[in-house]
């Protein structure tokens, strides 16, 4: 059979084919097929009608323009109309020539048939001979049924397009209708959170995301290895190393308290410090005084000598101090303690170390390493950023090299050009060495041997060797890194150049005694002091070593220390042995000092070092017990640091001055008697 | 003995000092010299203020910090150092030094 079809068109088809059918079945007997098929089909053509009358044009009645209009009476008026059998119009006596008589015979039959339409039928009947060929010809099986349509759908010979008859078909699904479904869940689970939020707050959750991200990050690139490793170094930590540990933790905020407390305790001192200036200053031009602030001590300290003081090059209350022994016999180990004006009561860092000692630098770049020369000979450098122990970073040993008597100083220089640290270091031995940090070693090199000139040590069988000077301060000039003096045992002033090794640029005969201190000017880089146990203080330029000191102070008791204030070219001061210290400024006075003041009286103690505050008119003294006391300068010490219109410049001018107001009648006398003042040894 | 319980000690000896107090994050004095009810009645009003101090000090700027605050009253000074975990607290009597 066909496939079921649907839509209009099909159906329209499907009707003409009924009809058809109905026609065949009412002139011959119906086939069991035609029955069973028929309900189906007008099913689906009352669907089809019933959907085709909402679309079905309206009827409209067209006139003929010359029908009659008639009137209602006129409509209404009854025609009477006769139907007879006989035509009317049919002649009633034709006539037909006889051939056969020859003559003319009435006819007696009228053909009284009139046609009004005639159509040929294109049905045949079964049984008849022409519809019998024609079943045969579609084949016995496709039912007689489709007769109509046997020349279009022949499945089984060629297909014979029939323009006429021509049906498209389609076909349209079934529409599923829209469904709602509906679930219900569980709602999800609510928390009610408030919270007032700061600011900080929200700038500390971004920080520590930042954090967690950087971490994160790290730590996919670091292995697993290192991961499994940690918990177990966790499980072997006692309970007693965490306390300790975490306690460990408030000693920052322990050590401001610490100061606060001493602020507090010694609140006048430090008022004192800031605010404090001795009115009395006015009335005495030319005079001036200390005014003791606080005194620095360190109970285990009390029993050491201070031999050496450094302010740190950054932190401008950060003091170093070096404690040793000055007595030969006995080296009973040494202590290396920084202080800060803030805790006057106690240091800030401690260092024991077994030997005495006996010097020591603060490089002024890297602030935190400290440079010490102790009294056994060795050398070595603390870092103070490192060194938690008393271990210092380097150490210098008698295997890899040290100095064979106490190194009175050291001194920091620039970094070589490879940029590794060194620093001088000079010893009674008569070497100075240059000692440089390598990654893992102090490395050393001698730098010069000192000899006393025109002395030689005649042994028992008659060889003579040169005797050995012993050096004991030396200073670098700022200004000409290379240059340096050295100041010997002897009393003799040696200017070397670190290009010129074993070879002096020039020497003098100083002091009569031992030379404690030498120290270069800050501003001026030819001037320079020396003090000595043989009770002077000298001042020297060393551009003109032959001429002899510029200045000489005699301070009735040997010279321990004597040092440049930082704020002006022509202030010093000077401690002597027996506890007064002295301050002078030649520009103000040439003969006398501004002010002695008397600091350790009536004690056995000695005093062994000063020095200036670099940013603070303060001047601290240290004594041979370990004490150290700090002095504010009054105004009249320091008027040119009160100045406003100060410059270096200017100090250099004042420096300048003063030179050529000595030299001029020294060198004038010079030429008069054409012999220089000091004999100058080559 | 510990550097931090030196560092005490030395703070303690001080003169004037009346009391040395360490709590910890969560308001517990873990050391201190004074006696208990005083003890606790400091750590945990001074934690409370210094917190609020902290907060004032942050809002302003969050990348500042408050280190450390001072409360000067008729009969002591109260100094607070707010350390990361911790609290240190200090009572001094400034008219004895």
């Amino acid at each position: 059979m066909k496939p079921t079809r649907t839509g209009k068109k099909s159906l329209i088809s499907n009707l003409s084919s009924n009809k058809l059918i109905t026609s065949l079945s009412k002139t011959a007997a119906p086939s069991d097929v035609n029955l069973a098929r028929k309900p189906s089909m007008y099913i689906s053509t009352d669907v089809g009608d019933d959907q085709d009358e909402a679309w079905m044009q309206t009827k409209v009645l067209l006139k003929p323009p010359d029908q009659l209009t008639l009137s209602e009476q006129e409509l209404k008026e009854e025609h009477t109309r006769m139907l007879t059998a006989n035509n009317p119009r049919a002649p009633s006596n034709p006539i037909r020539f006889s051939f056969k008589d020859s003559a003319y015979k009435p006819v007696t039959q009228v053909d009284n048939v009139a046609v009004l339409f005639h159509m040929d039928t294109n049905l045949l009947h079964k049984d008849s001979d022409e519809g019998k060929r024609q079943l045969e010809k579609e084949g016995t099986t496709e039912g007689a049924t489709e007769t109509g349509e046997t020349r279009t759908a022949d499945s089984n010979g060629p297909k014979i397009q029939n323009q006429f008859n021509y049906s498209e078909r389609a076909a349209q699904t079934l529409n599923h209708p829209p469904r709602d479904r509906e679930t219900m869940t569980d709602p999800p689970p609510r928390l009610n959170f408030n919270g007032s939020v700061s600011q900080w707050e929200i700038h500390d959750a971004y920080v520590e995301d930042i954090k967690r991200q950087k971490l994160s990050k790290e730590k996919s690139k670091t292995t697993k290895f290192h991961v499994k490793d940690e918990p177990k170094k966790r499980g072997l930590s006692t309970m007693d190393e965490i306390e300790s540990d975490e306690l460990q933790k408030v000693s920052g905020g322990l050590s401001i308290l610490e100061r606060m407390v001493n602020q507090n305790t010694y609140d006048d001192i430090s008022q004192d410090f800031k605010y404090w200036e001795d009115a009395g200053d006015e009335f005495r031009s030319g005079q001036g005084s200390l005014l003791p602030l606080w005194k620095l001590s360190y109970e285990k300290a009390r029993k050491y000598s201070v031999t050496s003081l450094k302010w740190n090059s950054k932190y401008k209350d950060f003091l170093a101090v070096g404690y040793g022994s000055h007595s030969f016999m006995n080296d009973k180990g040494g202590l290396l303690c920084f202080y800060t004006l803030k805790n006057p009561s106690f240091p800030e860092f401690i260092f024991q170390s077994e030997s005495g000692i006996a010097s020591l630098d603060n490089d002024t770049n890297d602030y935190n390493l400290i440079a010490v020369g102790y009294y056994s000979g060795n050398v070595a450098v603390y870092d103070l950023a490192q060194s938690k122990e008393d271990n210092p970073v380097y150490f210098s040993t008698a295997l890899t090299g040290k100095h064979s008597d106490p190194v009175w100083q050291v001194a920091w220089q620039k970094p070589d050009p490879d940029g590794f640290l060194n620093f001088y270091s000079i010893s009674s031995d008569g070497v100075i060495k240059t000692w440089t940090l390598m990654k893992n070693e102090l490395q050393h090199a001698e730098v010069i041997q000192l000899r006393v000139e025109g002395q030689k040590l005649v042994g028992p069988s008659g060889v003579e060797s040169e005797l050995l000077g012993c050096g004991t301060c030396f200073d670098f000039c700022k200004k000409l890194d290379y240059i340096f003096l050295v100041g010997t045992e002897e009393g003799r002033v040696h200017k070397c150049s670190k290009t010129y090794i074993n070879q002096y640029l020039d020497t003098a005969h100083a002091h009569n005694m031992t030379i404690y201190s030498l120290k270069i000017n800050p501003i001026h880089p030819s001037v320079f002091l020396t003090c000595s146990a043989d009770w002077a203080v000298k001042v020297w330029n060393h551009a003109e070593l032959e001429v002899g000191p510029l200045f000489t102070f005699d301070l009735n008791s040997p010279v321990a220390d004597a040092t440049w204030a930082p704020y002006a070219s022509t202030v010093f001061a000077a401690c002597t042995i027996d506890g007064f210290v002295y301050v002078y400024d030649l520009n103000i006075n040439k003969y006398a000092p501004l002010c002695k003041q008397q600091i350790l009286q009536g004690k056995k103690s000695k005093l062994t070092r000063l020095v200036f505050n670099p940013y603070f008119p303060v001047l601290i003294v240290a004594d041979d017990r370990g004490t150290l006391y700090s002095f504010k300068l009054s105004p009249n010490l320091r008027k040119v640091e009160i100045e406003k219109n100060r410059s270096e410049e200017s100090e250099m001018v004042k420096m300048e001055k003063l030179i050529a107001f000595i030299l001029e009648p020294l060198l004038v006398k010079q030429r008069q008697s054409s012999a220089p003042a000091i004999p100058v040894q080559t | 003995m510990s550097e931090v319980e030196e560092t005490m000690r030395r703070i303690q000896s001080h003169p004037g000092v009346v009391g040395v107090i360490i709590v910890n994050a969560e308001g517990i004095p873990i050391r201190t010299t004074l006696d208990n009810s005083a003890t606790t009645q400091y750590a945990a009003l001074i934690q409370q203020l210094s917190s609020k101090a902290r907060s004032a000090v942050r809002d302003i700027d969050p990348q500042n910090d408050l280190c450390f605050l001072r409360i000067r009253t008729l009969k002591h000074e109260i100094m607070v150092a707010p350390d990361k975990e911790y609290l240190l607290i200090v009572v001094q009597n400034p008219s004895e030094t």
